[in-house]
């Protein structure tokens, strides 16, 4: 039986404190050279798609725009139009808000990228509803958590049956949604584009589940990773759908080196970075969702307790449901490393890397990962832009051609060609 | 004698409804990049200051006209880029946001051609409000355009500072919310995309009779449909009255007609051409003869400059390019366009000050 591939796609890296703006290599987040070079390694690479997430409003801390992280994207529509006249193969795959928008101009925008890059559009349907982002948009922040996944639903349905309408009338109705009309656009050249999903939620799992061609997911350990990939995969039956037509992508990170030892200390030095001790004072507020500037962040934790009902950062998808409980953990751990400083908690808690190694190594853990069933693949997400993958592509790439595990060529133009989906 | 203004309009086969036939390709190719790209390289060696790219969520509309502008950026240089994007059903954070990053990926060429969605259809098709009347319609393309142009304005060039003393890689101070609440809507702010290379991407607005309040206001560039040059010339003082009265300089608007061209080695020809397309309706000025025919509509001077829109594409561009712009050169009536320029340094207008800061 052939080996089990590894699909790879190349997050252009954003607006979070993974970026480390503040060494001399990183480039601009928004000249459109960065995208162009970025995109074209990616490519040599033989990645699967180039993926950008979205935030529709500048996150706040503690009522001020949060100004420690790179901040600032360009739209993603046109940045991944042009970024398609600079690529042949790529995969171009948008974060694009369900509540924000609607099905009409979404469908037409899609079907425009899909049809302009000869098939290479993916959409990753992501749900936030916060009424933070809505006070962007006329129609604010409406939406109940709970009927998130809802309007997905229809949104999705919706513009599956504009992309699929082929000249027939357009007569759509749903609790969301009343569509009447014609749509001007023929099936494009993937009959429509790629669908990601990244909600973790019950809700955000079945939704995927039962539409999803591939999965941004979080799960980074080999054990959570697995669990991930069991549960989620299990729950396609239930829609007549098989296995292999979802494919699964952890966020990852990684740190390279000529040696163990060098890569350990590049490692560091980048998790380092990625925390300065603004950013570590910043991280802890959000959990005790309190003013702790107060602190220092070579100190030990404060021996306050966190505020459980306050929310002192928005704009962002909050991760830690029970600050107490994590005020708990992180207790416990710094104790037990001997007493961590704040910021070396928070560079313990929230900056590792997923794989750190020769490149060797890193290709052999990738394919260990893979082959263990806790991913189909990953999305790397460098630390820095534009260069970040640059030394990826050119070491990791030919070791992980050596396992037998990643394609030495592209099997055809379209993106639905690079995951083997089936044409909708 | 200055000189004339140039811009040319496409869209699918041209402005004949039956240039599909001679078009001598399947319909489809206006689905193809390589259409649009070949399309925007004739419009640049025309010498064009902006190929106009219009849209609309009407029947008959094609791929999105944004999508189209960025999808050529790259790869054909020296010519603004001015899609029409709707004020009626699409949210003016997404606009503000897309229309600069064109103008980022087009390093300084990008334009935006703001325009209204009248129809019942239109409306039918995002199924949240009826269609309204064309003042109502107008009135919420005004706000559009002003949160558009304070969203463009809500980073300062220099808010991104990496300060790694501070850890800061923005300055705040620097990143100004909106605040914009209107009768249709409003919007928080900041952009989530920073300053673009024009800061203010040139605005071009088409002169109807409920938009003339928008265009005095806001426009850099107002389109207009006249039947002959001495109505053009009229159109064209009202609106400099106009724009004087909302307290701008009359100057800094440039005034292009819309001019319809059918363009043949000679006259005959053009008309056979003409009638084998068949009757159309005549919607502005129209040049059915040789390319000196219409060097001479740009010699007459009685607006600023033509939008020259072939009734066929993309032969109605390959005159242009081959035989209308080196007559122009010659003429004294075009000088020869920096390829570096901004598309607001092709109209000689400054990069604005930030409508936010005042700075
Ligand atoms: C790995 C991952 C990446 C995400 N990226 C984005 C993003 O770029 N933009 C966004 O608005 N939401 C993003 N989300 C948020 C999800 O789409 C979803 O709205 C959120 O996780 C809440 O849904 P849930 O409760 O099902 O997780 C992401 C979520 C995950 C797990």
């Amino acid at each position: 039986m052939p080996k089990k591939q590894i699909h790879l796609a190349a997050h252009f890296p954003g607006v979070n404190n993974t970026t480390v703006w503040s060494d001399p290599e990183s480039g601009s987040q928004t000249d459109f050279a960065s995208f162009v070079a970025f995109a074209q390694n990616a490519e040599r690479g033989l990645f699967d798609f180039l993926f950008l997430a979205e935030g529709l409003r500048l996150r706040e801390h503690q009522g001020r725009i949060h100004d420690l992280d790179v901040v600032g994207r360009p739209d993603t529509f046109t940045v991944l139009n042009a970024i398609a006249a600079v690529t042949t193969h790529l995969g171009l795959g948008g974060t694009i808000n369900t509540t924000f928008n609607e099905p009409w101009e979404l469908a037409k925008q899609f079907a425009s990228l899909d049809h302009l890059s000869g098939g290479r559009a993916a959409w990753n349907l992501v749900t936030s509803s916060d009424a933070f982002t809505g006070e962007n948009f006329r129609r604010g922040g409406f939406l109940e958590p709970a009927q998130r996944y809802d309007r997905a639903q229809q949104m999705l349905d919706a513009a599956r049956e504009l992309w699929l309408a082929d000249g027939r009338p357009i007569d759509h109705h749903s609790a969301q949604f009343d569509i009447v009309g014609d749509f001007p656009i023929p099936p494009t050249p993937q009959g429509h584009p790629v669908l990601i999903q990244s909600g973790d939620s019950d809700q955000g799992r079945e939704f995927g589940a039962k539409t999803a061609d591939a999965i941004f997911s979080r799960h980074g350990s080999v054990e959570d990773g697995q669990a991930f990939y069991a549960d989620l995969k299990g729950r396609m039956g239930a829609y007549g759908r098989r296995p292999e037509e979802i494919t699964i992508l952890p966020a990852t990170t990684f740190a390279l080196g000529d040696t163990e030892a060098e890569a350990q200390e590049n490692g560091h030095r980048i998790r380092t970075a990625q925390v300065s001790p603004q950013t570590a004072i910043a991280f802890l507020e959000q959990v005790w969702g309190r003013d702790l500037s107060a602190y220092d962040p070579d100190g030990p934790l404060p021996d306050v307790d966190p505020d459980p009902g306050a929310q002192i950062t928005r704009g962002r998808v909050r991760h830690e449901k029970d600050p107490l409980a994590v005020a708990q953990r992180w207790r416990e751990l710094a104790e037990a490393k001997g007493g961590l400083s704040i910021r070396e908690l928070i560079i313990e808690t929230t900056a590792h890397q997923s794989f750190v190694g020769t490149p060797k190594e890193v290709a052999r853990q990738m394919d260990d990962y893979v082959q263990a069933d806790a991913s189909d693949g990953f999305i790397l997400i460098p630390h820095l832009t534009p260069g970040g993958l640059d030394e990826f592509v050119e070491k990791v790439v030919p070791e992980l051609q050596d396992l037998g595990s990643y394609r030495t060529e592209y099997a055809g133009p379209t993106l639905r060609d690079h995951l083997g989906l089936a044409r909708p | 004698m200055r000189t004339a203004h140039l811009a040319v309009e496409v869209s699918g086969f041209g402005r004949h409804p039956e240039a599909w036939r001679q078009a001598g390709v399947p319909r489809e190719a206006l689905l193809t990049p390589a259409h649009h790209i070949a399309v925007a390289q004739l419009a640049a060696q025309s010498g064009a200051d902006f190929v106009a790219l219009p849209d609309s969520f009407g029947a008959g509309s094609g791929l999105d006209a944004v999508a189209i502008a960025a999808r050529v950026a790259p790869v054909v240089p020296g010519i603004g880029l001015v899609p029409t994007v709707t004020t009626t059903h699409t949210e003016p954070f997404h606009t503000s946001k897309a229309i600069a990053t064109l103008d980022l990926v087009s390093s300084g060429r990008a334009g935006w051609e703001p325009a209204v969605s009248r129809t019942a259809g239109e409306a039918a098709q995002f199924g949240r409000k009826p269609a309204a009347e064309p003042a109502e319609l107008w009135r919420e393309a005004a706000e559009t355009i002003e949160v558009v142009v304070a969203l463009w304005d809500s980073w300062e060039d220099d808010a991104v500072i990496r300060d790694v003393a501070t850890g800061r890689y923005v300055d705040r101070d620097k990143l100004h919310y909106v605040d914009f609440s209107g009768e249709f809507f409003s919007v928080k702010g900041p952009s989530i995309t920073p300053r673009s290379p024009q800061a203010h991407p040139l605005i071009v607005l088409r002169a109807e009779p409920d938009s003339l309040a928008v265009a005095a206001r806001w426009a850099d560039v107002v389109r207009i449909t006249a039947p002959d040059l001495s109505a053009a010339h009229a159109a064209r003082e009202r609106i400099r009255a106009a724009v004087t009265d909302a307290g701008r300089d009359p100057d800094a608007v440039a005034v292009l007609l819309d001019v319809e061209i059918l363009l043949a080695a000679d006259e005959n020809a053009a008309r056979r051409r003409f009638d084998e397309l068949g009757e159309l309706a005549e919607e502005t000025l129209r040049v059915v003869g040789s390319p000196e025919a219409f060097v001479d509509v740009l010699a007459e001077g009685a607006v600023d400059g033509v939008t020259a829109i072939p009734l066929t594409l993309p032969g109605g561009l390959r005159v242009l390019a081959d035989e209308v712009a080196p007559r122009l050169l010659a003429a004294g009536l075009r000088t020869p366009a920096d390829p570096a320029a901004t598309l607001r340094e092709r109209f000689g207008l400054p990069r604005p000050a930030n409508v936010l800061t005042g700075a």
